[in-house]
């Protein structure tokens, strides 16, 4: 085994995601449209936009990954780069887990850091405590990327599975989903779970990596 | 003994008379349960009166949502392991079926909690939630299957996922257990035993084992069609070759 073939599956998608000069650019867009969306939705009220703000991000987080995860692998199907993955000598899981990790430094990532901005927008106060939610929202959709990317594996020869996708894996987002929400709402419990969600993360990183390459063994034959 | 069922000529003579006895002892349970449910339990105020009668069907489909995910998840397991493919069958077979129970699960559940609870559903709920979810991995395991070329390719796709899915289902589980709940808290399998009076369990039991019973002959009527499908097919390919 050598660990030449991660890293260069890893430049490989970093390099797919900046390819065209939008990279993260494009991503932040979506995020941002997406969350427009909902006080032209919901009424422009600042008490209701403030409690339901921290929410909206998560789902928007949710759905920016699920968006960015449809082509992760299958145009690796398509092309044959994923029959050169599997020879590569190097763990499938492994590999798949360095793709899964570049597409979140491309899209997860800079979302996360970008929201402190869009709390802003949703009437929260500005106070430290945005930064730290930044962080919780990194760490939650780390978990968001690598349970997509089972969908995403799973689905990589379906034409069109972009739903498929979304089907798969958003009950696989629950526990990020309330852990995240729980961790904000500086309700009761809300101590804790930061905890939870980091625990959830990692989770999600230990089991994916090897559901995805079950997927991907089976995408290639 | 996976050996032994995993033959499908034996599975096929086994359910020629099985599932038949399933369904005749099955609906002798259902009939039992829903007579003593309907006309001989009291009604019990503290859980809304009448309408408390719908938990002779709503806690046996709870028990089958889970039971039938399991089953799945195991069959999965067992698929992929050994490549039997009866167990595939198997779990082809029980994932629509589950998927039934589990919205009758969700449906009897609203009845009962409008005029008792007076909403029909309640976000902050951990069992609703729980409930939602397995129906959600019910229909992307469904999706999944019907989105691949091949019979091998569903199988295969459909085993990751629902094994994914059931390692899943203690993490859901605990995420909205952390939740409020509204939902009564259990009252069958406690570790004091049963809190509930010998009127309502016997016929809840024997409507849960009915349930079952309906399940299990369901399962193997569809395993029996899936069998012949597929042999069906392999004799119309044989066909087409000998031209």
């Amino acid at each position: 085994m050598s660990a030449a073939p991660i890293l260069a599956a890893f430049r490989q998608s970093l390099g797919e995601a900046w390819a065209g000069g939008a990279g993260a650019l494009l991503p932040l867009g979506f995020l941002g449209g997406a969350s427009v969306l909902v006080p032209l939705g919901i009424g422009s009220d600042g008490e209701t936009l403030k409690a339901v703000g921290p929410g909206i991000i998560w789902v928007a987080l949710a759905l920016a990954s699920l968006v960015t995860l449809e082509r992760i692998f299958q145009s690796d199907a398509e092309d044959g780069t994923l029959d050169l993955w599997l020879q590569a000598g190097a763990p499938v899981s492994a590999i798949a887990a360095a793709k899964t990790l570049a597409h979140w430094l491309s899209a997860g990532l800079p979302l996360a850091l970008f929201s402190p901005l869009l709390a802003l927008m949703f009437q929260a106060e500005a106070s430290p405590a945005l930064l730290v939610n930044a962080g919780l929202y990194a760490l939650g959709s780390l978990a968001f990327f690598f349970w997509g990317g089972v969908g995403a594996a799973l689905s990589a020869t379906v034409r069109r599975g972009g739903l498929l996708i979304s089907l798969i894996a958003l009950p696989l987002y629950v526990p990020t989903a309330i852990f995240g929400a729980l961790a904000m709402s500086g309700g009761p419990g809300s101590a804790g779970a930061p905890l939870f969600l980091a625990a959830s993360t990692l989770f999600a990183c230990a089991v994916a990596p090897y559901a995805m390459a079950a997927a991907l063994r089976l995408a290639a034959d | 003994m996976w050996t032994y069922f995993a033959n499908p000529h034996k599975f096929l003579r086994l359910s020629d008379w099985l599932a038949p006895a399933f369904y005749a002892l099955g609906a002798a349970c259902i009939a039992y349960g829903i007579w003593q449910g309907l006309w001989v339990a009291p009604k019990d105020e503290y859980q809304g009166g009448d309408i408390m009668r719908v938990m002779f069907v709503h806690v046996p489909a709870a028990w089958l949502a889970m039971a039938s995910y399991s089953a799945l998840a195991i069959a999965s397991f067992v698929w992929f392991v050994w490549r039997h493919e009866l167990a595939d069958i198997a779990a082809k077979a029980i994932a629509p079926i589950g998927a039934v129970w589990t919205a009758l699960c969700l449906a009897t559940g609203s009845i009962w909690g409008k005029p008792t609870w007076g909403t029909w559903w309640q976000w902050d709920d951990a069992r609703m939630m729980s409930v939602l979810f397995l129906f959600f991995l019910f229909l992307g395991y469904m999706a999944l299957r019907a989105a691949m070329d091949t019979r091998q390719k569903a199988a295969r796709a459909g085993a990751i996922l629902a094994m994914v899915g059931a390692i899943n289902i203690p993490l859901i589980k605990f995420s909205v257990d952390l939740f409020t709940s509204l939902h009564q808290d259990a009252s069958v399998i406690t570790a004091d035993g049963p809190k509930m009076a010998a009127v309502y369990l016997t016929p809840l039991l024997v409507s849960a084992i009915g349930h079952s019973l309906l399940f299990g002959g369901l399962v193997m009527t569809s395993m029996r069609t899936e069998i012949r499908e597929r042999r069906i097919a392999r004799l119309r390919s044989r066909e087409l070759e000998a031209f």
